[in-house]
């Protein structure tokens, strides 16, 4: 087992319940050599969806909720405003965090509560078996988009932003050490942050919409179709063209954060 | 009678239960408006930044009981207030607290359904629900009042409950009790309830329970014990055991019977006139007050009635109401329902007497005299 593995995943809850090449093994590891680095074990609270990316959490050996479908920002929103000095990491699918979640998506967002959600995005609901979820792209078949999904997906982290976070960040699992790095600036954030990781599914996802389910190709499709925002910068339309931006996106220091303002009301008013 | 030392208050019973739970040491309420629970909510809002708590307004009841089960485990007693439809919105959750074995407080201030249904109306039509609402099999436990006074002393006990046993307590109060205004004695000195740290050791195991199905308290995260906690099936570590039908077995069988089998020491009945009653009305929540006039005025008439309000309704009082059902020859069970309890009472009474169901429905309560008037009725029908 690699190093940080032995010092840190649950091994109770092994072996890995994920397809062979699936991406969550890598956000898995970034996210542990991110909190390894931050040393801040003590003070996280994990909280993961339904979904084979809920999963992430439970592998490691920390205070972790797995929760219901859709609700991971609920419960973390209790976890946080029950200890304001804890800071919280969700993991959620695309299906969790966007369809049946989205709800509390834009409503955790809007808050700008201290709250760190890593989003898995797929493109497909995997768990259940590979069926059309809110960011399956147009014309994609799937398992219950047989012909064709007819309907656009959401853009994640556009949506996040407008919402109201204040730090939104996209990466794929090609670039697992830039994931690391951002999972711990967003940890290290002071509000909502919001971080998109595009991952292969060969199994679901690769299978049905890319018709492989070679881990590998799809890491190279997922590599090949993003540019990150500095070198983007200086390349024409035409270069950019099909091409989605990863790094971070945006950041905001200065936003108010929920937690820190309601008891910093609260000691005004308890102090009456 | 030991005499407590309070202080009297006038308050609405939604109020009550607001004041109980800060003496109990809740300290986080999350909800969403609601007729007729609203006035939880905004007395919560008024009165947790005074107490340092937490009240939030989330963007729904999902969200609200979500937020409930997060902060209890993350260290803060904590309950969530709705009605009807916001308390159907809630049932995922309710199953999921209940198999994490969290400790939190559900009021539902009870309006006439189903669906929207009488928004303003009291009714008790979600008794089944608050027992069978989520799926799976799990066991809750369930308080009825029927005055600002119980719905502040059963509220306050709801917590304790919820600490000790480990589970999601409801209080199962209605419209009647919600917006009406009583006098309510408040033990001065009352101390909050305990929550109790399990002890902090290497390889701390969550869900070992002990040989009464109970859990050693309540962990908190970040304290230590490194916890995992699962709405999936568990083995004592907490980790997922889906594929150890055994270890599932047993912990859907620990859920449930550490409620059922303390169903003894969970009664709460308050008995009048019925060591020589020959007809006896069972009831709980508001109709328990109509009731014991009706018995009142029965006496008075010389029929001997007698009444039995049931202020724990889950698990319900099996062997109490089985042993009061040995004399008289009929029961009455008023409701604001169809005539739902009235089943649980034929179960236990098993044919030992007569059992009649009074039901109200439309949002009314029942008069005195209507319940007299079936006392009377019955009394005819039948004298030993
Ligand atoms: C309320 C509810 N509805 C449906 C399900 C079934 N379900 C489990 S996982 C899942 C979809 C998961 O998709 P996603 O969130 O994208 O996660 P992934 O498996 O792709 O990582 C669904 C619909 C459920 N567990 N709960
Ligand atoms: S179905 Fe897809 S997301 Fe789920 S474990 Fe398999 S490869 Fe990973
Ligand atoms: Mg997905």
């Amino acid at each position: 087992m690699h190093p940080l593995g032995e010092k840190y995943i649950r091994k109770g809850t092994l072996p890995y319940l994920w397809c062979p090449g699936c991406g969550n093994g890598i956000v898995l590891h970034a996210t542990l050599s991110a909190l390894d680095e931050l040393n801040i074990m003590d003070r996280i609270a994990l909280v993961g969806g339904i979904g084979c990316s809920g999963w992430i959490p439970t592998y490691i050996n920390a205070d972790t909720m797995h929760v219901l479908h859709g609700r991971t920002i609920p419960f973390a929103t209790g976890l946080k405003m029950s200890d304001r000095d804890r800071k919280v990491v969700v993991f959620s699918g695309d299906g969790d965090c966007l369809g049946i979640g989205g709800n509390h998506f834009i409503h955790g967002a809007r808050r700008n509560i201290d709250i760190t959600v890593v989003m898995i995005h797929n493109q497909i609901y995997g768990m259940t078996g590979g069926q059309v979820a809110p960011t399956t792209p147009y014309n994609g078949k799937t398992k219950t988009s047989p012909y064709g999904n007819n309907e656009p997906p959401f853009d994640a982290c556009e949506l996040a932003r407008v919402a109201g976070a204040s730090f939104v960040a996209r990466w794929t699992t090609a670039h697992p050490r830039q994931l690391s790095k951002t999972i711990q600036e967003a940890i290290s954030h002071e509000g909502f942050s919001f971080i998109e990781v595009l991952t292969q599914c060969p199994t679901q996802a690769g299978r049905v919409l890319y018709g492989t389910a070679n881990a590998a190709k799809l890491l190279d499709m997922l590599k090949e179709s993003t540019i990150s925002i500095t070198a983007a910068k200086n390349k024409s339309a035409e270069e950019l063209q099909g091409k989605l931006l990863v790094g971070k996106l945006y950041h905001d220091e200065c936003k108010p954060e929920f937690t820190s303002c309601y008891y910093r009301r609260n000691n005004a008013i308890s102090s009456l | 009678m030991e005499q407590v030392e309070h202080n009297i208050k006038i308050m609405q019973g939604n109020e009550a239960i607001v004041e109980a739970a800060i003496a109990a040491g809740c300290r986080f309420f999350a909800g969403y408006p609601i007729t007729p629970a609203s006035e939880i909510a905004e007395a919560m809002a008024q009165r947790m930044p005074q107490v340092n708590g937490v009240f939030l307004q989330m963007e729904d009841e999902i969200a609200s009981i979500c937020a409930t089960i997060g902060a209890s485990f993350g260290g803060m007693k904590a309950c969530t207030a709705s009605s009807g439809p916001g308390i159907s919105l809630k049932q995922e959750g309710v199953g999921y607290a209940a198999v994490v074995e969290a400790p939190i407080v559900i009021i539902n201030v009870m309006r006439g359904g189903p669906s929207t249904g009488m928004p303003t109306a009291p009714g008790q039509q979600d008794i089944y629900q608050a027992k069978y609402g989520s799926h799976g099999d799990y066991e809750i436990i369930a308080l009825m009042p029927s005055s600002c006074q119980e719905a502040f002393d059963l509220s306050y006990k709801a917590f304790a409950l919820a600490e000790k046993y480990r589970v999601p307590v409801y209080i199962l109060s209605d419209e009647i009790v919600g917006h009406t205004r009583e006098r309510v004695k408040i033990p001065t000195g009352l101390k909050p309830v305990e929550r109790k740290e399990p002890p902090l050791k290497e390889n701390y195991k969550p869900y070992e329970a002990g040989p009464d199905g109970l859990l050693n308290g309540m962990p908190a995260f970040n304290k230590g014990y490194k916890i995992l906690i699962d709405g999936q099936l568990h083995d004592e570590e907490g980790n997922r055991a889906a594929h150890l039908p055994e270890v599932c077995a047993g912990l859907t069988e620990r859920i449930c019977k550490k409620i059922t089998d303390h169903a003894n020491q969970l009664v709460d009945i308050e008995d009048s006139f019925t060591d020589d009653a020959d007809i006896l009305v069972v009831s709980f929540g508001s109709p328990s007050r109509p009731a014991l006039s009706a018995v009142k005025e029965a006496r008075k008439k010389g029929i001997k009635a007698g009444c039995v309000k049931i202020r724990t309704i889950w698990p319900f009082p099996d062997n109490v109401i089985a042993d009061l059902a040995l004399k008289p020859h009929t029961i009455i069970v008023p409701e604001l329902n169809i005539g739902r309890m009235v089943n649980e009472v034929k179960r236990v009474v098993a044919g030992k007497c007569e059992v009649v169901s009074l039901p109200k429905l439309g949002g009314l309560l029942h008069t005195p005299s209507e319940i007299l008037a079936e006392i009377e009725r019955r009394s005819k029908v039948c004298t030993r």
